[in-house]
């Protein structure tokens, strides 16, 4: 009990902002080159963690048709399923913050 | 024998040795050894740890400290101070992964032990081999690690960094700063062409009357519209020398300061010489590197094509469309990580979707970026048709303002989660 306890912090702590790291769906650890996990980085990316699912899915199709304006997102949005931009969504969602 | 961390399978002697043999068998998750803590490594390990934190895992590198590549183009001339590429290992030890700090000199593939410089022998189930890249010593007449004191390449961060550097604030106004580009595939591809934009920018600013001449053994190159269109907005200071209008050196002599060509002969005030390369030294030591001097892997697990159980990220893999970037390596590294506690667990790795994005700076708030994404397809990693490519040629300067303050942000973003 007290060593799944513990293992369970460390993967908490592992990669900050990710504490469930191991249900991450195809592409989803890509993302945090530029969105923190952790909180406090100095960026202008925002940071994905424990947004609405809804909101981040919704600007990732708006990326993808062209609907919103990018810098970056729309080249990196076309390369995605919709379904895969459902379950990264989803999981980002589901972080704690 | 001057370790003494045993409980993580960490030996000295083959007696030792026979007891930590299938760990898997005894309940444990099972025992990962990753060779060099870059961007690939260092997150390797921690992502293994948060995947997964029963599995042992033991990071090898040789420096107690990091120096990023990435922005160190900024170090050279003098927008920024090294320590800001500097990063310590402690995040990455209070993530639950053993830091050794020694040099890997040996892989048994058969064995699955890894001996270090110092005698230590770690035994693994899975092995990751990171070592980023090794300047290829011979492949450049007269390209010595004597020469590159005189001649230096900075292309690994550092004192050669420093070097560098130096000589650029040395140099009177009205020399001649050369810098030869080599052919694909090295660390970095678009790097050479920042560093000419960053130093032609400090010439232009500091030493006005001084010209730079970038002699690159390629007729093409990374984000080259973009680059291209910033000299010609920016640097007429700055002249590329493509191959075919002979700019690949084919050898340097660093008494005269002398950089050759097929044409001709170039005299530099200072030369900064970027040569070939090929993966870190342990990767052939292993028997992951193949004629190239790069290392074949599967596109879903990353594990070696030459040797079975040990897997090669970043730099040192040959990662198909791909590009050698820490965004690459870091992204890598993290599929990587998920295929590891997969395979450890008895369960079929899934299919990794990676994403690569890369940014450069032609001056100071001038930005532009490339962006990727991969799937695996026929054994390599194949960008995704209709997706990734580079920024806009025409985009307007706040647009390269942002994208500047964006790779500012990827650096912060990054360098925390691999080492904060």
């Amino acid at each position: 009990m007290r060593f799944s306890a513990l293992a369970a912090l460390i993967a908490a702590l592992a990669i900050p902002g990710f504490a469930r790291a191991a249900d991450a769906p195809a592409g989803a650890l890509s993302c945090s080159g530029c969105h923190p996990g952790a909180a406090g980085v100095d960026t202008p990316a925002v940071r994905l963690v424990g947004l609405p699912a809804t909101d981040i899915e919704s600007a990732m199709r708006a990326y993808k048709s062209g609907a919103r304006a990018a810098t970056i997102m729309d080249r990196i949005a076309k390369g995605l399923g919709d379904d895969e931009i459902a379950a990264i969504a989803a999981w980002y969602a589901s972080q704690p913050k | 024998m001057t370790h003494s961390t045993h409980r993580r399978g960490f030996m000295a002697g083959a007696g030792a040795l026979a007891l930590a043999t299938p760990s898997l068998a005894q309940g444990a998750a099972g025992r990962v050894v990753v060779i060099g803590g870059g961007f690939a490594g260092a997150t390797v390990a921690r992502a293994i740890k948060a995947m997964d934190a029963r599995v042992a895992v033991t990071l090898v590198e040789p420096n107690a400290t990091f120096t990023a590549c990435p922005f160190s183009n900024e170090v050279i001339v003098g927008l920024r101070g090294i320590e800001a590429q500097q990063f310590g290992y402690d995040g990455v030890r209070k993530a639950g992964v053993e830091v050794i700090v020694d040099t890997a000199s040996a892989v048994d593939a058969e064995a699955c032990v890894v001996t270090l410089a110092g005698g230590a022998r770690l035994a693994y189930d899975r092995l990751v081999i990171a070592p980023g890249v090794d300047i290829a010593w011979g492949a450049l007449p007269g390209y010595t690690p004597e020469a590159a004191e005189i001649m230096p390449h900075a292309w690994k961060a550092g004192a050669q960094t420093l070097l560098l550097r130096a000589q650029l604030e040395a140099m009177e106004d009205g020399g001649v700063v050369v810098i030869s580009a080599p052919a694909n595939p090295y660390r970095c591809p678009p790097g050479p062409y920042e560093r000419a934009s960053l130093i032609a920018w400090y010439l232009k600013t500091r030493k006005p009357k001084s010209k730079l001449l970038l002699l690159d053994a390629k007729d093409a190159f990374s984000k080259q519209k973009l680059f291209q269109n910033a000299w010609k907005e920016l640097y007429p200071n700055l002249e590329w020398v493509s191959l075919s209008s002979g700019g690949k050196v084919v050898s340097v002599d660093p008494a005269g300061l002398v950089l050759e060509t097929e044409f001709g002969k170039h005299k530099a005030n200072v030369a900064n010489v970027i040569p070939p390369q090929r993966a870190g030294a342990i990767a052939a030591a292993a028997g992951v590197a193949d004629r190239s001097g790069w290392c074949p892997m599967d596109p879903v697990t990353f594990e070696s094509t030459l040797r079975k159980n040990i897997h090669v990220i970043g730099d040192a893999a040959i990662a198909g469309a791909m590009p050698k970037s820490a965004f690459a390596a870091n992204a890598q590294a993290k599929a990587c990580a998920a295929a590891i506690v997969a395979l450890l667990n008895g369960r079929a790795p899934a299919e990794p979707l990676l994403l690569n994005t890369c940014y450069s700076v032609a001056a100071p708030e001038y930005g532009f970026s490339v962006a990727g994404v991969y799937r695996p397809a026929k054994g390599l990693l194949n960008e995704v048709a209709g997706s990734g490519g580079a920024s806009p040629v025409d985009a307007p300067e706040a647009t390269r303002a942002l994208e500047a303050r964006l790779a500012n942000g990827w650096y912060n973003t990054i360098t925390a989660e691999v080492f904060g």
